[in-house]
């Protein structure tokens, strides 16, 4: 009997708050609604004979947002209803981008870890065609290794200096002339640098193919950035520092050296290892300049030499199945290495923040 | 900055002022100045010779150029005489990009608004790290991904509008054929340049003065009325700013667009049929069967594309200079 009772004494209590708030959707009706609209989807799409998922998909969510909308607004009113279509369509949005990204990243680790051993890594491709199997990286590997090392040792110091000189130095025109076209540099496309080294260094100079001419093209690439980034980082720097330097009577140079650049040397690596990852994945400028080739090349002064994001290419382009597997597995090692750098590079953001920054 | 109430009068600051005056005179000072001064310069340098090598390399294939070279329907540099011009690439560059915007503004604005006022506290700065991973994702690798995923998914598609939309004119797909045409290669570049103005785009909603925010609830706003009065008001700037860089990327990028597009130069307004083609990806394209003249050519139709996104990034970067307190945007 008892029970009976204490079933009955919230009940009576629940018309209360309905009175005085509006009605609500239960919580798991957007739930309930999103698979709803996901099994019409799917059963459209398998009705009309739809060979597309994609269109699966993008049925299931036009269904998802009108149904939503249709049921929020009978139950809760139209402002309510705006509310939650914003949100279904913020998710939509977030699912619509998550498809092709995830896709890409499955395909290239699926396709790429069936190819991808150490005698992938340790052979080239000298002596191979397209309908042999076989073959690797190992000439790409030392190819862009040379050619992003050589960028970097000349586009590091450059990049470093300019943004010591825009922050500690720079005022003026000239100042600014440079922040402007650093940043316009830092959007021209790969190609176009890649044609101007071309036009200076192959055309007008009438130097040959070589990893170094890709070198020169990816040093335009680099330099913007890291200009960009450690200026950032130089501009964390407390200004009590410099002054407590001058203040004893350091000269301006060696306080540059032995307090800025210290204390901003965490955020200086990362900046330099984000473009590193940049540029290692560059593919047009080294198309033009370096061209490509199946043998082992140590010397990147002279003749054409291979390198990933090219080696991925032109096995894309010979077009056979041993060959795709090849360009999969590049490509997977390529990701491998950028993300490496990538991770690398913020976890040094991390551990090295400047603690005593604005 | 200093009070004004002078205490002792100090013998001590007159001594270390010419000191000082010295300072910039030391031999290291002035080496140090010199260099870093010297690479600022050497930047400009750099710039100014990509403008007038390109004119200079593109001068000498226009003059010898005998057909109109911003109109003409081919590129034949190396033919007797030689004939090229930009029109086809112009257009198939302009139109590429225009689908990748349509398609990826609206949504990157989305993710942004996901990760920043949408996504569950916990899962937010972790999809902000995913998001700035996938725009270091190399271009070649999005290219094949596209050319051997992207492209046979979107036959399918391809048919489908055909079939339902082919009476719009650009929809109508009048030959047959894998699905290598300008509107698959807009949705790849969308796919690319998506994490690029999704990270600028976060970055100033995150930047939205939380005092507006509050105010708007506090007046019982909804979530997405908070949004619309607050959020999209003070990041719109933000927002085209970011969509001009990735407009910027996706005009300059090559070899996505080579690896998908099945390139030729006869003029369709179909949209669905394969052909046409995009600055970057003739130079990809033409380059190995260039002679000299020929690449003076393509020179001559980087130049275009350089003035271009130099013209797209400029506005950008006007776009957001002017907003002095945002100061995120070095992406």
């Amino acid at each position: 009997m008892s029970h009976t009772v204490m079933d009955r004494a919230p009940a009576t209590e629940a018309p209360a708050p309905r009175s005085l708030a509006h009605r609500r959707l239960p919580r798991w009706a957007p739930a309930a609604l999103a698979v709803a609209s996901a099994a019409l989807g799917a059963g459209i799409g398998l009705a009309a004979g739809f060979e597309s998922r994609v269109q699966w998909g993008l049925i299931a969510a036009l269904l998802f947002v009108v149904s939503t909308y249709a049921v929020t607004t009978a139950v809760e009113g139209s402002r309510q209803a705006k509310d939650r279509i914003a949100t279904s369509v913020v998710w939509v949005c977030f699912v619509l981008a998550v498809v092709p990204l995830a896709s890409l990243a499955w395909t290239t680790v699926e396709r790429g870890s069936r190819i991808l051993d150490g005698y992938f890594l340790s052979h080239s491709m000298a002596g191979l065609n397209q309908n042999t199997p076989g073959g690797g990286i190992y000439h790409a590997l030392i190819g862009t290794l040379e050619q992003v090392g050589i960028a970097t040792l000349i586009a590091v110091p450059i990049g470093l200096l300019t943004a010591i000189y825009l922050v500690e130095y720079g005022r003026g025109r000239l100042a600014q002339a440079v922040t402007f076209f650093v940043d316009v540099m830092t959007g021209i496309p790969s190609i176009v640098a890649g044609l101007f080294i071309l036009s200076t260094w192959v055309l007008t100079f009438g130097m040959g193919p070589s990893g170094f001419a890709g070198s020169l093209a990816l040093t335009i690439l680099m330099m913007p950035v890291v200009v960009r980034s450690t200026e950032e980082m130089l501009k964390l720097v407390p200004n009590e520092l410099r002054e407590a330097s001058l203040a004893l009577g350091v000269p301006k140079w060696r306080t540059i050296l032995k307090v800025v650049l210290p204390t901003a040397i965490g955020g200086i690596t990362t900046g330099v290892m984000l473009a590193v990852a940049r540029i290692a994945g560059e593919t047009a400028p080294v198309l033009l300049l370096v061209l490509g080739s199946s043998f082992i090349n140590n010397d990147p002064f002279d003749g054409t030499q291979a390198s990933l994001p090219l080696y991925v290419y032109q096995e894309y382009m010979l077009g056979t199945p041993h060959s795709y597997d090849r360009a999969w597995g590049a490509a997977l090692v390529l990701i491998i290495f950028v993300m490496v750098l990538n991770l690398v590079a913020r976890a040094i953001a991390r551990w090295k923040a400047p603690a005593t920054g604005r | 900055m200093n009070p004004p109430t002078s205490t002792a009068p100090p013998p001590a600051p007159l001594p270390p002022q010419p000191a000082a005056k010295g300072g910039a005179t030391r031999p290291g000072d002035r080496i140090f100045v010199g260099l870093s001064r010297g690479s600022g310069v050497l930047l400009l340098v750099i710039m100014a010779a990509i403008a007038v090598f390109l004119t200079y390399r593109a001068y000498i294939a226009i003059s010898d150029n005998q057909a109109n070279f911003l109109t003409a329907f081919e590129w034949n540099p190396q033919g007797q005489p030689p004939q090229f011009g930009i029109a086809i690439l112009a257009y198939g560059t302009v139109v590429s990009s225009i689908i990748a915007m349509a398609i990826a503004v609206p949504i990157a604005v989305g993710i942004a608004l996901f990760v920043s006022h949408y996504a569950p506290r916990r899962m937010a700065s972790p999809l902000a790290y995913v998001i700035d991973l996938l725009a270091a994702v190399p271009s070649i690798v999005y290219g094949l991904w596209g050319a051997l995923v992207l492209v046979p998914y979107l036959d399918g598609m391809n048919s489908w509008l055909d079939q339902y939309l082919g009476w719009t004119y650009i929809f109508e797909k009048t030959s047959s054929g894998p699905a290598r045409n300008l509107f698959t290669v807009g949705i790849l570049l969308a796919v690319m340049i998506l994490p690029v103005i999704t990270n600028v785009t976060r970055e100033v909603f995150l930047q939205v003065p939380r005092a507006h925010e509050e105010a708007a609830l506090a007046l019982g706003a909804t979530r997405w009325e908070v949004i619309r009065m607050s959020v999209l008001p003070f990041g719109r700037s933000g927002i085209i700013s970011a969509s001009m860089l990735g407009l910027g990327r996706a005009l300059g990028e090559t070899m996505a667009v080579a690896t998908v597009l099945s390139p030729s130069f006869l003029f369709s307004g179909h949209l669905l049929d394969p052909g046409g083609g995009t600055f970057a990806q003739n130079i990809a394209a033409k380059f190995n069967e260039a002679n000299e003249y020929g690449r003076d050519a393509l020179i001559a139709s980087g130049l275009v594309l350089f003035v271009m996104t130099l013209i797209v990034n400029g506005a950008a970067r006007m776009i957001i200079a002017r907003r002095k307190e945002y100061s995120g945007a070095n992406a």
